[in-house]
């Protein structure tokens, strides 16, 4: 598709739903104050493993204010938390090695707590106060028992047991690639660098900490449950069907203004379903918020990947052979998604943007007394993109070659259609070479390696990393997910509403938690219809208004949302050239749309308005035979493939050597995400992600204590959140390489700069320490600490 | 047990009969109903609850609500002035400085302070004095160009 001047699409347009945030006049479910409200106050498990010998809730039930207390066993007829992939050889799902484990997880676990904040029981009461002066008054009978937390540990002889259902902790094996081709490729290679790579565990951290209200109208029998969801069809259906068994029609989820995702606000939660389900019992509406402990304690957490990784190359730098294998920590439970994370969202990804001929990856996905690990920013890809950024550099050291000159000696060639690779994607488009360029022109490269010569001269620690990283986006279509396991379709809704007046209100199943979309979509609109943004009005996050949608993660908002959207609006302009036809006296072939008229071809003069096309469909008087009245149109989009974003980036670093201390100095990364609707949103979003990459190089890191099984950092204060004053300005560009794959050429860019940040980082950090022998760091985050570590054992000879 | 209460929030005069354990920022939040100041963490490290109190910008989450009394509170809401946004507003709005807007109130109402006290800050002075508000979404960038903005607006207005 072509962008012109006068289009609004490409135009970095002020965002549309700013002000409201700006003045304080957000709605967030926190927000939230209905007449009757109750308030929720979870208690949790204090120990990582524990059997509940009993729990008496007499005192708390005694308490003022507090209305009920509900355990575990008073939920009858409550079922487990679905997890909607499966991994089963018998449901013909590739690269199944053993079939996945589907452990059960209760709202409220009535035998078992297996990780510190499992929750137990709900107290429910007229106030927040009392509800958690209730909670406290909660006792629970504990028989603590041993625990297990590391991923290395997790399948070892004597670790606990976390599930009955999973014999040695082993939640399901998965491999992926031609063994046979890849061990022969290693026999016959120069080199063979082999490291293990291990990507520490992530807590999201969404600003806006979890919460949900629901309220039950025992008039009309509907439940409406407003809660922080990226996608609310989606809570909606597995809170139906599979947990509560109540009907669906009667079930409106809403998900307003939501502060931040990261894939934490896609799963289905304890909480939501068990206020859900009390509001039926007490008739009264109850709103539940989490506290940040208990945000780090309960929310999806990401990552936890411990690879061995071997690449094999020829003499001269090709790679010839890819071979990995990873042990995947899915935590205590399976969250809704978890096991696609590690699986297909992961190995489909070690092709990268390199031409390497043989790959074979297995995983092991592993049981811990952890918080369940699912999507987070990235998932999957970033884990992937991590490895091979990091084999590749390590290879280049041990080739004694610039790691510039090794990527562009084994980049996929520029191609648009189709690329298969040997982990069973099939690309779009790319020019990975072609954004590397751009990238080592913008750095000045040459420029770089001669100052870095007289730094080190001096005695001070300056390098670079690269990472040039693929994404796969809009994962598509529904028929292929299936086959992989998936529970659910991935297409997406988007209806079109053309008022009478002219007016047009767009519902997008899509939904925005800081992406942009009243803004975004408006332009899309405007520009199809011709008509000015102020005229348009995106809905988004109510199951009550929009057609069944599935939600925004995976950078699809804008590709497969937009794309239904368009779908819509072409329909809309089809039907008005029929009605614009009839009042134009005129043939509908014969009729054109241009600039916000319908009109003769070429005749400027002979058209009717948008207006008064919207007006003559509500009342038709004058009207063609046989058409319906009313413009209003639905579609749903299901792409035929994946989008596959890409780019380079490039971050310089200088270490104190004195402290190990890390400091960016640049980072400039270019992107190709194909057409892009608003830049000024899309280069938000890389530096939104480009510091959550750094963060996880640099600082972040759940830590869990290996003998309590306690969760170390489970506030603030613990956990490292990168701050304004620990990160650089960022230097972003673009390659445009559209997607043949929609019309709208647009591939995503909601997780690029996560996918690409990390791996530049520790590359950097390994080339300012390459000159005293460094090749590699094991583990991330490089904090002072490791990075001091490093130096001094460096400098021992270690 | 319940205590009285008393002070001034976006110039209208306020009072309540509390607990002497409400937080500042449940006070204005939930008692009030002003829910623009929000609440992103419990150890005081988010800065998502910032107001200012008698001009100093605060953590409400830092103090109960009795410790508030008789005191002048200004929260987001009442930072525009007659329908026209603070320069700071505007510079969030300018330079894309908000994605989510969960901390941006908050956000917003540390820079009021801080141009107050550095008129023509540094790069380096704008994140210094960010130390104590966390964004997940922006990494900081926009939102340093957008103090920036403002800052230069208010300077010319001077």
């Amino acid at each position: 598709m072509a962008v012109t001047e006068d289009r609004l699409f490409g135009k970095s347009i002020k965002r549309t739903e700013d002000p409201r945030f700006i003045t304080g006049r957000g709605k967030y479910v926190d927000d939230l104050k209905l007449p009757g409200m109750t308030y929720a106050a979870f208690v949790r498990s204090p120990h990582a493993h524990a059997r509940i010998k009993g729990i008496d809730v007499s005192q708390a039930k005694a308490h003022p204010g507090v209305i009920a207390v509900y355990t575990g066993k008073d939920m009858t007829g409550v079922n487990s938390l679905p997890c909607g992939w499966d991994l089963r050889k018998e449901k013909g799902i590739p690269g199944v090695v053993q079939d996945l484990a589907m452990v059960p997880h209760m709202p409220l676990t009535s035998d078992v707590a297996r990780h510190v904040g499992d929750p137990v029981a709900v107290v429910i009461a007229e106030s927040q106060d009392a509800a958690q002066d209730g909670a406290e008054k909660v006792q629970v009978s504990w028989e603590p028992l041993a625990s297990v937390t590391a991923t290395d540990k997790a399948t070892g002889s004597g670790a606990a047991k976390v599930h009955d259902a999973a014999p040695s902790n082993v939640a399901f094996k998965w491999a992926l690639g031609d063994a046979a081709a890849t061990d022969t490729a290693f026999k016959g290679a120069a080199v063979t660098v082999k490291k293990r790579i291990v990507n520490q565990r992530l807590v999201a951290n969404a600003m806006e900490p979890r919460a949900c209200v629901a309220r039950f109208d025992d008039a009309t029998g509907e439940l409406t449950l407003w809660v922080t969801s990226q996608n609310p069809h989606v809570h909606r259906l597995l809170m139906c069907a599979f947990v509560l068994g109540i009907p669906e029609h009667k079930v409106r989820v809403i998900a307003p203004d939501v502060g931040g995702g990261f894939g934490s606000k896609i799963f289905l939660y304890n909480e939501e379903v068990v206020c859900s389900w009390a509001s039926r019992l007490l008739k009264r509406p109850i709103r539940w918020t989490s506290s940040r402990r208990e945000a780090y304690l309960t929310d999806a957490q990401g990552r936890d990947h411990i690879t061995d990784a071997e690449v094999a190359l020829s003499k001269e730098g090709k790679i010839l052979a890819l071979r990995v294998k990873t042990t995947a920590n899915l935590g205590a439970y399976l969250s809704t998604f978890a096991p696609a994370v590690p699986t297909f969202l992961y190995g489909t990804l070690l092709n990268g943007v390199y031409d390497i001929k043989a790959i074979h990856v297995e995983v092991t996905g592993v049981f811990t007394n952890t918080t369940a690990v699912d999507a987070y920013r990235g998932a999957g890809r970033p884990e992937a993109c991590y490895v091979l950024e990091r084999i590749v550099d390590a290879a280049a050291a041990a080739l004694k070659m610039d790691p510039a000159e090794l990527r562009k000696k084994n980049f996929i060639p520029k191609f648009s259609g189709a690329f298969q690779t040997q982990v069973a994607v099939s690309y779009d488009s790319g020019d990975y070479l072609g954004a590397f360029e751009k990238l080592l022109s913008i750095f000045d490269y040459k420029k770089f390696r001669t100052e870095q010569e007289a730094a080190r001269k001096q005695g001070r620690l300056l390098g670079v990393g690269f990472s040039t990283y693929i994404e796969a986006c809009s994962i598509a279509p529904s028929k292929l997910v299936g086959a992989l396991g998936a529970g659910a379709g991935l297409y997406e809704s988007g209806k079109v509403r053309v008022h009478p007046t002219g007016g047009v209100t767009v519902y997008t199943g899509s939904h925005a938690h800081g992406q942009g979309h009243e803004t975004t979509f408006a332009q899309l609109v405007g520009d199809e219809l011709g008509i000015p943004m102020e005229q348009i009005e995106i809905v988004h996050g109510d199951t009550g208004q929009i057609p069944f949608g599935m939600g925004t993660y995976g950078s699809r908002s804008a590709s497969v949302g937009g794309t239904a959207i368009k779908m819509s609006l072409d329909k809309i302009k089809e039907k008005g050239k029929r009605i614009a036809a009839h009042l134009l006296e005129a043939s509908p072939k014969d009729i054109e749309y241009v600039k916000g008229q319908f009109q003769v071809k070429g005749v400027p003069a002979k058209a009717v308005p948008f207006g008064a096309v919207a007006l003559t469909a509500y009342v038709p008087h004058n009207y063609p035979e046989g058409l319906e009245p009313g413009l209003e149109e639905t579609s749903f989009y299901d792409p035929s493939n994946f989008c596959f974003p890409f780019g380079a980036h490039a971050c310089v670093v200088e270490i104190e050597p004195e402290t190990g201390k890390v400091k960016i100095v640049r980072y400039i990364a270019v992107d190709d995400v194909g057409n892009v609707i608003n830049p000024m949103i899309v280069d938000g979003m890389v530096h939104g992600g480009i510091a959550q990459g750094v963060g996880q190089a640099l600082w972040e890191g759940a830590v869990y204590d290996s003998e309590s099984g306690q969760l170390v950092t489970s506030t603030m204060m613990d956990y490292a959140m990168p701050k304004a004053d620990m990160l650089p300005m960022y230097e972003t560009d673009r390659t445009v390489t559209p997607t043949p794959v929609n019309p709208l050429g647009i591939k995503g860019a909601g997780e690029t700069g996560t996918i690409a940040a990390t791996p530049a980082v520790v590359n950097a950090v390994v080339d300012a320490l390459a000159g005293m022998g460094v090749d590699h760091i094991e583990t991330m985050p490089l904090n002072a600490e490791r990075v001091w570590k490093t130096i001094q054992a460096a400098k021992a000879g270690k | 047990m319940k205590l009285p209460v008393k002070m001034t929030i976006n110039g209208q005069s306020v009072s309540h009969e509390v607990e002497p354990r409400l937080l500042l920022v449940h006070y204005i939040r939930e008692t009030v109903g002003l829910t623009g100041t929000h609440v992103g963490c419990d150890t005081s490290q988010c800065g998502a609850c910032t107001i200012t109190m008698n001009g100093q910008a605060v953590k409400s989450c830092t103090l109960f609500a009795v410790q508030a009394t008789g005191a002048n509170i200004m929260t987001i809401e009442g930072l525009a002035k007659d329908g026209e946004l603070h320069p700071i507003q505007q510079g969030f709005w300018e330079k894309h400085g908000l994605q989510c807007g969960f901390c941006t109130p908050g956000m917003i109402m540390a820079a009021v302070q801080m141009l107050e006290r550095y008129p023509k800050p540094t790069e380096e002075i704008i994140r210094h004095q960010l130390e104590g508000n966390l964004c997940r979404c922006t990494g900081y960038h926009n939102i340093v160009k957008a103090i920036e903005w403002a800052a230069d607006k208010m300077a010319a207005a001077k």
